[in-house]
C-alpha cells in the first residue's frame, strides 16, 4: 500500500544508549493495525459505485485507498466507525457484523 | 466492476496523515488535519501543546505524520510556532508554514494570552483552533467553547453549562490580524480554499475549525459529518472569512435555515434540554446570524459607495 511510507516496525531501545538525545519521533505508527479495534465491517459493492470519491474524502483514518479507479478499504486500519457508509451518495457501502 | 472511468477527486490524493493514529472512531479533529495538510504540504512544522491530537499522533518514538511537530506545553502553541518560525528565518529558511495546532482548551481558555501576544506582534505563523467544545482527552470537562445547554463531566445534567460559547472569532477579529476564517469538516473543499488563500498571506493567520467528537457529544460516530453540515445550515457555526479584522466574507449561506432542534437532537450532551432552552439557543443563533449577515453586508455597501 503506498500509505506505509516509513517503516511499519516495531522499534525497540536495548539500553539507554539507543535512545537518541533529543526525544524525537522515529518511525511511523503503521505498525499499529487499528482494525482490530472494528464491531461492524464496511463493504462496498462496486457495481453501484459512482466513483464520486465522498468515502475516500471523508475517512478519519485514511483507510480508503484509491486503487485502479476505484475505492479501496485497508481493513488493517479500518476502525468501523461507518462515516463512509453514512455519506455514500449512492449508497452502495453496507456495514456488516464483523466476525470474530 | 463495471465502467473504468477516471475518479475526479476533490482534493489532492497526497497523503501526510497515515493510519494508525489513536483517534477514536469517526473523530472530526483527524480528518481537519487531514485537509489542513493537504493544503499545506510537506513543508510545512507544527507545533502542538496538550490536546487530543497530542494523543492522536503515538507515543515516543513514533509518529503518525509525515511532517516535523513539535510537541510544547499547553499555554505556549502561539508562543512555540513564534519561536520555530524565528529560528527557521534565522538559517535562512523562508518557505516552511509553521502552524500552530491547538484544540479549543488551548485556545479559548489556556493559551489565549500567548495567542494575543502572537497576533498583536503579527508573527508569521498559522494558528489553526479544532474547535469539539470541551476538554475531551483528558475526560470531557468543561471548557469556554462549550455551548450554552451541554452536558460535560464536570457540567452535569442538573447544573448544565449556562455561560454562552466565547466568541473567539471576534476577539480574533478586534486584533485586525490580516486573515481569520471558520471552516468546518463538512466542506473541505472549502477548508481547503482557505487554507490554500492562507499560506500565501503574511502575518497571523487564525483558523477556527469545527470538528465533531462523537465520544463527548454522546452522538453516533457516524454522524460525525452530517452533524457538521447541519452545524452549518442551521448557522450554529457559519462558515466565513475575515480580511484585517473588517471585510467579513460569508461563504456558504444557507438557502433555508433549518432549526437548531435537528442539530441538537442527535447529541446525547443535549438531550435533557427542555422546549424553552432550546429556544433560547434558537435566539441566541438568530442573533449572531443577523450580527454576521450585518457585518457582511456593511462591507458590500462600503465596496460599492466607497471605491
Amino acid at each position: 500500500m503506498k500509505n506505509k511510507k516509513r517503516k511499519a516496525e516495531k522499534i525497540i531501545f536495548n539500553s539507554e544508549k539507543d535512545m537518541p538525545i533529543t526525544p524525537m519521533s522515529l518511525g511511523s505508527m503503521a505498525f499499529n493495525l487499528t482494525g482490530s479495534w472494528r464491531n461492524i465491517r464496511p463493504l462496498i459493492d462496486l457495481n453501484n459505485c459512482l466513483q464520486c470519491g465522498i468515502c475516500w474524502k471523508f475517512c478519519p483514518d485514511a483507510a480508503i485507498v484509491i486503487e485502479n479507479e476505484f475505492p479501496v478499504i485497508d481493513y488493517d486500519y479500518c476502525k468501523g466507525c461507518g462515516l463512509c457508509a453514512e455519506e455514500c451518495p449512492a449508497k452502495c457501502i453496507t456495514m456488516e457484523e464483523e466476525v470474530k | 466492476m463495471k465502467k473504468a472511468r477516471t475518479m475526479k477527486l476533490s482534493l489532492p490524493i497526497e497523503e501526510y496523515m497515515n493510519p494508525g493514529h489513536l483517534a477514536c472512531q469517526g473523530c472530526g479533529a483527524t480528518l481537519a488535519m487531514r485537509y489542513v495538510l493537504k493544503a499545506l504540504g510537506q513543508k510545512t512544522v507544527l507545533c502542538i501543546p496538550a490536546c487530543c491530537w497530542s494523543v492522536i499522533d503515538g507515543p515516543f518514538p513514533y509518529s503518525c505524520l509525515d511532517v516535523p511537530i513539535f510537541h510544547c506545553a499547553f499555554e505556549t502553541a502561539a508562543a512555540s510556532a513564534s519561536g520555530v518560525k524565528a529560528g527557521l528565518e534565522m538559517v535562512g529558511d523562508k518557505e516552511t508554514t509553521v502552524v500552530a495546532w491547538a484544540g479549543d482548551g488551548g485556545t479559548f481558555d489556556i493559551g489565549i494570552q500567548a495567542l494575543s501576544g502572537a497576533a498583536e506582534r503579527n508573527d508569521n505563523i498559522i494558528y489553526v483552533c479544532y474547535d469539539n467544545e470541551a476538554y475531551m482527552n483528558t475526560g470531557i470537562q468543561r471548557s469556554s467553547a462549550t455551548p450554552y445547554g451541554a452536558w460535560t463531566t464536570t457540567t452535569p445534567v442538573k447544573h448544565f453549562k449556562d455561560q454562552p460559547k466565547k466568541d473567539i472569532v471576534a476577539i480574533m477579529a478586534a486584533h485586525r490580524i490580516p486573515y481569520l476564517a471558520t471552516a468546518s469538516v463538512a466542506y473541505p473543499e472549502d477548508l481547503f480554499r482557505k487554507m490554500k488563500k492562507a499560506k500565501e498571506i503574511k502575518g497571523t493567520r487564525f483558523f477556527h475549525i469545527f470538528a465533531p467528537c462523537p465520544t463527548g457529544w454522546r452522538s453516533r460516530p457516524e454522524d460525525t459529518i452530517k452533524l457538521a453540515r447541519l452545524a452549518v445550515q442551521t448557522c450554529y457555526f457559519p462558515l466565513f472569512e475575515v480580511e484585517w479584522g473588517e471585510k467579513y466574507t460569508i461563504n456558504i449561506k444557507p438557502k433555508e435555515k433549518k432549526p437548531v432542534v435537528d442539530y441538537l437532537r442527535l447529541q446525547g450532551r443535549f438531550s435533557h434540554l427542555t422546549e424553552k432552552e432550546i429556544e433560547l439557543i434558537q435566539a441566541g443563533i438568530d442573533r449572531q446570524w443577523h450580527r454576521l449577515l450585518r457585518l457582511a453586508s456593511e462591507r458590500e455597501k462600503l465596496s460599492v459607495g466607497g471605491e
